[in-house]
């Protein structure tokens, strides 16, 4: 493995910020070296050489596809969907006709699907405004095609059995040429957006954000700013889901949210 | 009496283990002191979708409580962590965990090798790497960054692993200071341990 020192992470991130407006400056510090060691070693770059191809705006959307990690599953912790689906879902029904679901961080839109294949088997997809988004307009290209590799579909489809839907994943998607192709009327409502957490405002107010394992990228600093973001993006009683093993716990403003669920990191919005 | 020739100025130990380590893993747990001075910091292979139950099964022979920690939990001495289903696990220099869904290494998620890898980052040669039993070769760059930082490397005895490809790994790869039986890797912690004591 190359070794990367922190000045030359600081000369990265500084010159993204400058000239490309994307700040990575609070990102946690030993994801992100790996990041960039990665794309030293995929495109044979030394850290002289990455900063000159980073003066180049098409070479700095391809770094911020690769700084960004996009590995995600369908239905990922198959038992956090099943309590979406018993409980908090119908505890937002309660109180409101529609449900206004966020997906922060989308990535490539497997949760978005999840989702709105779980809100189908609920017969409300027609009750819900998802908005979902990334900070990497190529991802969310990807993410609206619904086209994911076969091979991740063995994994997906095992999760959804564990998440005990009423069907089968089959359902949902059909082979072409080699790809599960997802069928889009599930997300034909789903409004996607090129949105930064970093510095992004706020846009809306909603019933459930879920930001699963994005946050563990980032530094305590910025862990706090983006989740005053999501409380001021909640309505009073709102949900808040992150990943199983993030905690809201050593957070500024911590006290504003109870947990509703400690093993599916679930939080609620108690105090504006 | 074994001399390991160690010091008391070691901040942590790690250990790495695979298929075949599980009963040496509950051997040591089981037989370091309940006041044991370092953190110890476990990454072992183990089912990805399978979050509950392996930190259960560790624990009923082990002294020392072990747990699965969050993102951003500090590292505190005497305390026993376990990498988390499906995440790999890093450790930050302000001595925190991280943890993250980057893609798998060596078909791995936890990978061992960003386990040691980041700790060797930290801890330097305050570190004290231990592979085990195992059947891939993950680990093996992590040991080497450990004896690259100036830490201490043990592996299992080959002869005594089931599985012996993740110490030998190591042993291709760098130089190991002690080649061990888990027997006399618990003697090393326990003389660790009386070293602190005084």
């Amino acid at each position: 493995m190359k070794d990367v020192d922190i000045a030359d992470l600081r000369r990265i991130t500084e010159l993204v910020k400058t000239k490309h407006g994307y700040d990575f400056t609070k990102y946690a510090m030993s994801s992100f070296k790996r990041r960039i060691v990665r794309i030293l070693e995929m495109h044979n770059l030394n850290i002289d050489s990455l900063l000159a191809k980073l003066q180049h705006r098409a070479f700095a959307e391809e770094f911020l596809n690769e700084i960004t990690v996009n590995v995600t599953e369908m239905f990922r912790d198959p038992s956090f969907w099943r309590v979406l689906r018993d409980d908090i879902i119908p505890a937002i029904l309660l109180n409101h006709q529609k449900i206004r679901i966020w997906h922060a961080g989308c990535s490539s839109g497997e949760e978005v699907f999840s989702m709105a294949i779980l809100l189908k088997e609920m017969n409300l997809l027609n009750y819900a405004q998802i908005i979902a988004t990334d900070l990497d307009t190529n991802i969310l290209d990807r993410a609206k095609k619904g086209e994911y590799t076969l091979k991740n579909m063995e994994l997906n489809e095992k999760n959804y059995i564990r998440f005990q839907g009423t069907g089968s994943l089959k359902d949902y998607y059909k082979d072409i040429n080699n790809k599960a192709v997802l069928d889009k009327t599930l997300v034909a409502g789903v409004s996607w957006r090129n949105h930064d957490l970093v510095k992004g405002a706020i846009f809306n107010k909603f019933d459930l954000v879920l930001c699963r394992n994005v946050m563990i990228y980032f530094n305590q600093t910025l862990l706090n700013e983006v989740l005053k973001k999501f409380h001021e993006s909640l309505f009073k009683y709102g949900y808040l889901a992150i990943g199983s093993k993030e905690s809201l716990i050593w957070c500024d403003i911590a006290n504003k949210f109870i947990v509703v669920n400690n093993e599916e990191k679930i939080y609620k919005k108690i105090k504006d | 009496m074994l001399k390991f020739n160690l010091h008391d100025r070691y901040k942590a130990v790690v250990i790495g283990g695979s298929a075949g380590s599980f009963q040496g893993i509950v051997k040591i747990l089981s037989k370091i002191h309940s006041d044991f001075p370092l953190p110890i910091i476990m990454c072992l292979h183990r089912l990805k979708h399978v979050r509950n139950g392996f930190v259960e099964a560790l624990s009923i022979k082990s002294i020392v409580e072990i747990t699965e920690p969050y993102d951003k939990q500090n590292i505190k001495k005497g305390q026993v962590y376990l990498a988390p289903a499906n995440y790999h696990m890093s450790v930050e220099l302000g001595h925190y965990f991280s943890l993250s869904t980057e893609e798998m290494i060596n078909n791995s998620r936890p990978a061992i090798d960003i386990t040691l890898g980041s700790c060797s980052y930290v801890y330097r040669d305050k570190l004290i790497g231990i592979l085990l039993s195992g059947a891939n070769k993950d680990g093996g760059l992590g040991m080497k960054y450990i004896k690259d930082k100036g830490g201490l490397t043990i592996v299992q005895d080959p002869e005594e692993c089931m599985i012996d490809t993740m110490p030998k790994a190591a042993m291709n790869l760098t130089t190991i200071d002690h080649v061990l039986k888990i027997e006399q890797i618990v003697q090393l912690l326990n003389e660790l341990h009386k070293l602190y004591r005084k």
